[in-house]
């Protein structure tokens, strides 16, 4: 099974190394977020406080960013805690492409191709979470390179075990995701169902958690919600590793992040399989 | 031995009975085709023996081994070109080839030999480091059936080998198909609605209409039981109806006049021919014109089938499929 899976994933990353233009296009929609989003959305500046202010009630500026930086989990400057939680969000639209690939094979024919072979069932999904993992895992490393170009200000303490943590938690939050989505489509024929409920599922879950905005600030229902949303805790984890600072680092809250990102990702992986088996057949 | 055996195989779905009881049994190292109108059931059937689709009643066995209960071993031995193209635009034809063989289990060393084989049987070697991309739609299939030999089948299933291509390309792919069966043996089942293609391939034909076998023999047996061929005559004196002299000769079955012409039917045109024009010359009737009418495939079909053009229905998804392999053809 390792080996049909391995040769399956290769064929999917090199149809995507091969088509540079689509790639491109994939980074565009997250740059231009942390671009025209994160840079024009300046939190400091919501709450400059003007100086004749300040001489009445020295040290409020002080105690304004402290506000700020608590509510958003330890940083004060907006573009950074986006950005941290857009990796989360690339992720999510990777995600989404893996469930576009199967209904295009079964269109092709490529999958009934797949299906006469002599080959588990399970290794096609796995060949596709595999190179959508890959593919997230690498968009992930070009976007967070694109993001410290344009000025994200990791903590002072922040270094490459940080960045293994980070990548760590997007895998998980990747295998999960591009699963479900995986599980998702496997009977779906035609691309306008795929993209209709890619869409339908795509913005709820990127608003729906605390990619763009700290939960607590949330209605109560949404709250609810977010705290359900596997890219909350990816978020979670990813900023607290990129805000490591000298200051502190709450390992036991990430560790709770890890096992909730661990589950979801297990309990994913294993119904795709199992909707491999009995969903991945002709007609 | 029978390679392939089928026992009422029946495939519905829903209210439409793709397949209805079908039976028959192919011969090792046989060509078999199945011949019949689009949504004739063709592809369902191949659907069944090659374990994408399972039965709904009936059973069949491939290599010995049954389809629905041992569907891991007769993928194991079988191939499959299908009807659409299905090798990957974005790799090259290698690279294509090379992913065949590994969910296939050849292992690689073997494999680059048996691709060599392979590339060169189908004429590919050159352009094997293309991108399929840039292939012709003739090469595209070619590589397809180059796919389908990657672990030598025991069975090969073709369903519309030349579906779209054009006339040379068609000579050439027949060739490569009787080229393979001589060389190395191997079994083939294959669909097709031209009616020359399966007359000069295959060694028994299937006609299927509707889901159901209404005729099955050699391509000569089937055109002998149209009732064999016809020869048409002309004398040179117009005046005298001659049609009794004529069915008063041997070998002539019946006698039409159609103007000034006699169709005349007999079996094996070739050999009664010149007796018969013995025959009329001893009785000193000169004749000013003699042709030779062999039937076709094409009579036989259309007395099975009916003559009539019908709407054939399908599901969106495989009329999308059709239109995308023909476009992809076309390059």
């Amino acid at each position: 099974m390792i080996k049909e899976t391995i040769a399956l994933t290769k064929r999917e990353v090199k149809k995507w190394v091969k088509n540079p233009f689509l790639l491109f296009m994939m980074l565009i929609q997250p740059v231009i977020w942390l671009g025209l989003f994160g840079k024009a959305f300046n939190l400091s500046g919501l709450v400059s406080v003007p100086p004749e202010v300040l001489q009445q009630y020295p040290g409020l500026d002080v105690a304004l960013n402290q506000m700020i930086s608590n509510t958003f989990g330890g940083t004060t400057d907006y573009f950074t805690y986006m950005a941290a939680g857009m990796l989360s969000v690339i992720v999510l639209f990777t995600a989404m492409f893996s469930g576009m690939s199967v209904v295009w094979d079964r269109r092709f024919g490529f999958l009934n191709k797949l299906l006469v072979a002599p080959i588990p069932r399970e290794s096609i999904v796995l060949s596709k979470v595999g190179s959508s993992v890959i593919r997230g895992m690498f968009q992930v490393l070009l976007v967070f390179s694109i993001a410290f170009a344009f000025g994200l200000k990791p903590g002072n303490a922040f270094g490459i075990l940080d960045l293994f943590g980070v990548l760590a938690a997007l895998f998980l939050l990747s295998l999960g995701l591009s699963s479900m989505f995986l599980a998702i489509t496997m009977r779906i024929k035609s691309h306008e169902t795929v993209i209709a409920v890619a869409n339908l599922l795509n913005l709820p879950l990127m608003f729906a958690s605390n990619a763009l905005f700290p939960i607590k600030q949330m209605p109560e229902w949404l709250q609810t919600i977010a705290n359900f949303n596997p890219i909350s805790y990816a978020g979670n984890a990813v900023r607290a590793f990129i805000l490591h600072s000298n200051a502190g680092f709450d390992a036991a809250k990430v560790a709770l992040d890890f096992q909730f990102l661990i589950v979801f990702a297990l309990i994913f992986s294993l119904v795709g399989i199992l909707i491999a088996r009995t969903g991945l057949r002709k007609g | 031995m029978s390679v392939i055996e089928a026992n009422n195989l029946t495939k519905r779905f829903g209210n439409l009975v793709a397949v209805d009881h079908v039976s028959f049994s192919v011969k090792e190292g046989e060509i078999f085709g199945f011949l019949g109108p689009n949504g004739a059931g063709k592809t369902t059937t191949i659907n069944m023996l090659t374990t994408l689709l399972n039965p709904t009643e009936g059973s069949a066995k491939v290599g010995g081994f049954d389809v629905e209960k041992q569907d891991g071993k007769v993928r194991g031995i079988v191939g499959l070109v299908p009807q659409d193209i299905t090798v990957d635009d974005d790799l090259t034809g290698m690279e294509n080839m090379m992913l065949q063989a590994k969910l296939y289990h050849v292992p690689t060393e073997v494999a680059r030999e048996r691709i060599k084989e392979a590339l060169s049987l189908v004429a590919l070697t050159d352009a094997a480091n293309r991108r399929v991309e840039t292939y012709s739609g003739g090469m595209r299939k070619r590589l397809e059936l180059a796919e389908g030999l990657i672990h030598y089948p025991k069975v090969l299933f073709l369903d519309e080998p030349t579906l779209g291509l054009d006339v040379q390309t068609r000579v050439v792919m027949w060739d490569y198909i009787r080229n393979l069966r001589d060389k190395h043996k191997i079994t083939m089942f294959l669909t097709t609605h031209y009616m020359e293609e399966a007359d000069v391939l295959c060694d028994r034909i299937a006609i299927i209409d509707h889901g159901k076998i209404v005729a099955l023999d050699t391509p000569q047996n089937l055109k002998d039981s149209l009732g064999g061929d016809i020869i048409e005559l002309e004398f040179n004196r117009k005046k005298d109806d001659q049609t009794e002299t004529l069915k008063l000769l041997p070998q002539v079955k019946d006698v039409k006049k159609i103007g000034d012409t006699y169709r005349i039917k007999v079996s094996k045109g070739e050999k009664t021919l010149p007796s018969i024009m013995e025959n009329l010359l001893k009785m000193n009737l000169r004749m000013n014109k003699v042709s030779l009418v062999k039937p076709t495939l094409d009579q036989v079909y259309l007395e099975y089938t009916g003559r009539s053009l019908r709407e054939t229905q399908g599901e969106t998804g495989e009329v999308w499929r059709r239109m995308i392999t023909l476009r992809r053809i076309r390059g």
